[in-house]
């Protein structure tokens, strides 16, 4: 057993009100410098829709993740050999145009244009090229809300997957928000895929980081990321991606998009985890078994053994202490109703989220007259939903999903019960049953989604800096800097010449 | 004087820039080292140049070693005549001659004439690929052209051991003076070629990611040590 502890995420997809207020702040933070503005460290899809880059989920495209076959686990996109042959080209490589070309207005001509008949009016001016775009086609969210409707919803993979006409009429139509950003996965094929061993996951914390001075920008890691979330910086020819804000959690503060998400749909927390499990677990045969083998990787922090041997392998007590209290080992593993984002990859992603309940709730017209066990059928009647977000978190297996709406389900009828009442109460009922808990660790549940404050949604122990030998030599020490220009002066290279 | 200068002195002088200005650039400004790509932008005409460019600089790389670097008696001592050497390296570097300015001049088209390229190209990026193109299309020539109309040169008594007598600190420049002259502008090319790529994403050629075959998949750092990668199996 090696022990070893994850900063891991939540996200409570019935709470986010898609207002991209964590994409935001997370592009001021990391990535508003030349060479970056196409990426979102964070990005919210409007799903069913293609998402960003376009159609990333598509792996016979982009050939991202593992995967299993002949008993062995390897990169699909093909092992060390393969990708040294394709390192003078890169088949499997998305462009700029699977992202989109960033553009800003000339809001110059607002200001400077000569007085005349018509209105000013301030044209997209492309950030790459430095030319007017006539007509912006695609953006990070063009299809927001399912902007494009019909032509793009059909698009996402996993509609196409389906193979079922998911209804886009006005009033059968569903849609849900995903906001994205990188995994930091146990199993992360992004790290696999890089030549240079520049990619690394960091042993603290396990978050994973690109060393920008041994990064040749190879560029395999762009594609090797099933979740399409490294991106390559023209400007400096290397890789960049997620840092999990580390020099914030390091502090013990949440990252810059939990801090700042509207809905407060974010939690952050420990999880210990047996690294040696690690490649079994990605390395079980069915697709569907990886939610299960993932769980088995990780280690209830309050049993003595799990305690006692994270000491030995340098874990302290502050982190045991947050493992123990940590919102994530409850949501993921205790209580179950978070999943993992596309298991199938085999990344063993630690970004998880608790489907959203509303697109099919909403479906329930007569609530005012229902019993308990009403709500039962309202899940298996939405089948699409189902399915759909079977297809996204569990494999394409919709007994996990439907286990995890009936959860949420009897969580929403027991509080109803409670605070509001006119409903026979959950105790007897079928429903509990279903959801296989109690009515305190529901109430507990409903505390934690519903309720919690910023201490208990955040449990984050500090990376402890002031404990280092070296303290003085690192101070203002930055993986970006002297990447960013200075503060105010962004000068884009086909600006530098005139 | 001249023939110390150009066979001697410029010899030494580039490969010190060389030497000296990858070394610093490596230890100091290390976030600048990287291969170039601009596969992100643009990569219909890229499949096409890169790989034939990139293929054939590693078989005009092999071509120099057998002609430069392995002396004329290891041939004769495995039976390897003149003649059947010399159809060889015809046959051999002219296909990689010709890939290597195919691709190039592909490349260039490319740089010059791609909005998303050109834009961002640098003076450095053009610079490298130009004398490249005219390296390798005076070696083409070389190769093809002068080796089966003129004379097939014996460089393997010449040039060959005048470059290794450089390496060993005891250089030979008499053995250059009477070498053709289309020879000569061919090494001073390429020496002025290699003083230049401190100075330009050539670096990457330094690069090679061999390493990628035996190590473990995944990457494990200490934050204190972040600098010391680590296998974890």
């Amino acid at each position: 057993m090696k022990i070893k502890a994850q900063v891991a995420m939540v996200m409570h997809l019935d709470k986010c009100i898609g207002c991209h207020t964590c994409s935001v702040t997370c592009k001021t933070t990391w990535t508003n410098r030349p060479g970056t503005e196409y990426m979102w460290f964070n990005n919210v899809e409007t799903r069913p829709g293609p998402g960003y880059p376009k159609q990333w989920e598509d792996q016979n495209r982009y050939k991202g993740g593992w995967e299993y076959s002949n008993g062995k686990l390897r990169l699909r996109a093909g092992g060390p050999l393969s990708k040294l042959k394709n390192i003078f080209y890169n088949p499997d490589m998305e462009t700029l145009d699977d992202y989109y070309e960033p553009w800003t207005y000339d809001y110059q001509n607002l200001i400077n244009r000569e007085k005349g008949d018509s209105l000013p009016v301030a044209r997209p001016k492309s950030m790459i090229t430095g030319k007017y775009i006539d007509k912006p086609e695609w953006g990070s969210n063009w299809d927001d809300d399912l902007a494009g409707g019909s032509e793009v919803v059909p698009m996402d993979p996993n509609v196409e997957k389906l193979q079922e006409h998911i209804a886009m009429e006005y009033e059968k139509t569903f849609m849900m928000y995903l906001p994205r950003i990188c995994e930091h996965c146990l199993n992360p094929s992004c790290v696999a895929s890089c030549p240079s061993g520049a990619l690394y996951k960091r042993d603290e914390d396990g978050v994973v980081l690109v060393d920008q001075e041994e990064c040749r920008g190879w560029r395999f890691c762009m594609n090797g990321c099933p979740y399409n979330k490294v991106y390559y910086n023209w400007n400096t020819h290397k890789a960049e991606k997620c840092n999990f804000c580390y020099p914030r959690t390091e502090a013990g503060l949440p990252t810059i998009c939990s801090e700042t998400c509207v809905g407060r749909i974010r939690y952050i927390g420990v999880v210990l985890y047996d690294a040696d499990k690690v490649k079994e677990a990605a390395s079980v045969e069915d697709p569907q078994d990886l939610y299960q083998a993932q769980l088995d990787c990780f280690l209830d922090p309050f049993d003595e053994d799990v305690i006692a041997k994270a000491k030995e392998e340098g874990i302290n007590d502050e982190w045991i202490k947050g493992a123990q209290e940590s919102p994530i080992y409850k949501m993921a593993i205790k209580w179950k109703i978070a999943l993992p984002l596309h298991p199938e990859y085999r990344t063993l992603p630690m970004v998880w989220y608790v489907p959203p309940l509303s697109p099919i709730m909403n479906h329930i017209t007569n609530e005012e007259e229902l019993n308990t066990d009403g709500y039962i059928p309202a899940i298996d009647q939405m089948r699409i939903p189902v399915e759909y977000l079977a297809s996204l978190l569990s494999a394409g297996d919709t007994k996990v999903i439907r286990k995890v709406l009936l959860k949420l389900t009897a969580m929403r009828v027991h509080m109803r019960q409670k605070t509001v009442g006119g409903i026979d109460p959950l105790k007897e009922s079928d429903l509990l049953r279903g959801a296989g808990m109690t009515e305190e660790e529901i109430e507990d549940m409903a505390n934690l989604l519903g309720v919690a404050k910023y201490k208990d949604r955040f449990v984050i122990p500090t990376g402890r800096r002031e404990m280092h030998g070296d303290l003085h030599y690192k101070q203002g020490a930055c993986s970006l800097e002297d990447l960013a220009p200075p503060e105010g002066m962004v000068t884009y290279p086909f600006e530098r010449g005139s | 004087m001249i023939d110390i200068f150009l066979w001697v002195v410029f010899p030494y002088i580039t490969l010190t820039i060389m030497i000296v200005g990858c070394i610093y650039r490596f230890a100091f400004r290390q976030k600048t080292w990287t291969a170039p790509s601009t596969e992100f932008f643009e990569k219909k005409w890229l499949r096409i140049g890169s790989p034939l460019f990139h293929y054939g600089i590693l078989l005009a790389v092999i071509g120099h070693v057998m002609g430069l670097v392995i002396p004329l008696q290891f041939y004769q001592a495995i039976g390897v005549t003149d003649h059947l050497y010399h159809i060889g390296a015809i046959y051999g570097g002219g296909l990689a001659g010709l890939m290597v300015v195919a691709g190039a001049v592909i490349l260039l088209i490319r740089k010059a004439t791609v909005d998303r390229v050109r834009i961002h190209a640098t003076f450095a990026d053009f610079f490298s690929v130009i004398a490249l193109i005219i390296v390798a299309g005076i070696g083409t020539y070389m190769t093809i052209v002068y080796n089966t109309t003129v004379e097939a040169y014996e460089y393997r008594t010449t040039i060959g051991p005048w470059f290794r007598s450089i390496f060993t600190f005891q250089p030979q420049y008499q053995l250059m003076t009477e070498v053709p002259v289309i020879f000569k502008i061919h090494v001073i090319a390429s020496f002025g070629l290699f003083a230049s790529i401190p100075f330009t994403h050539l670096v990457h050629i330094y690069s090679v990611p061999i390493h990628y075959l035996a190590r473990a998949p995944q990457q494990y750092r200490s934050r204190a040590g972040y600098q010391h990668r680590r296998d974890y199996k």
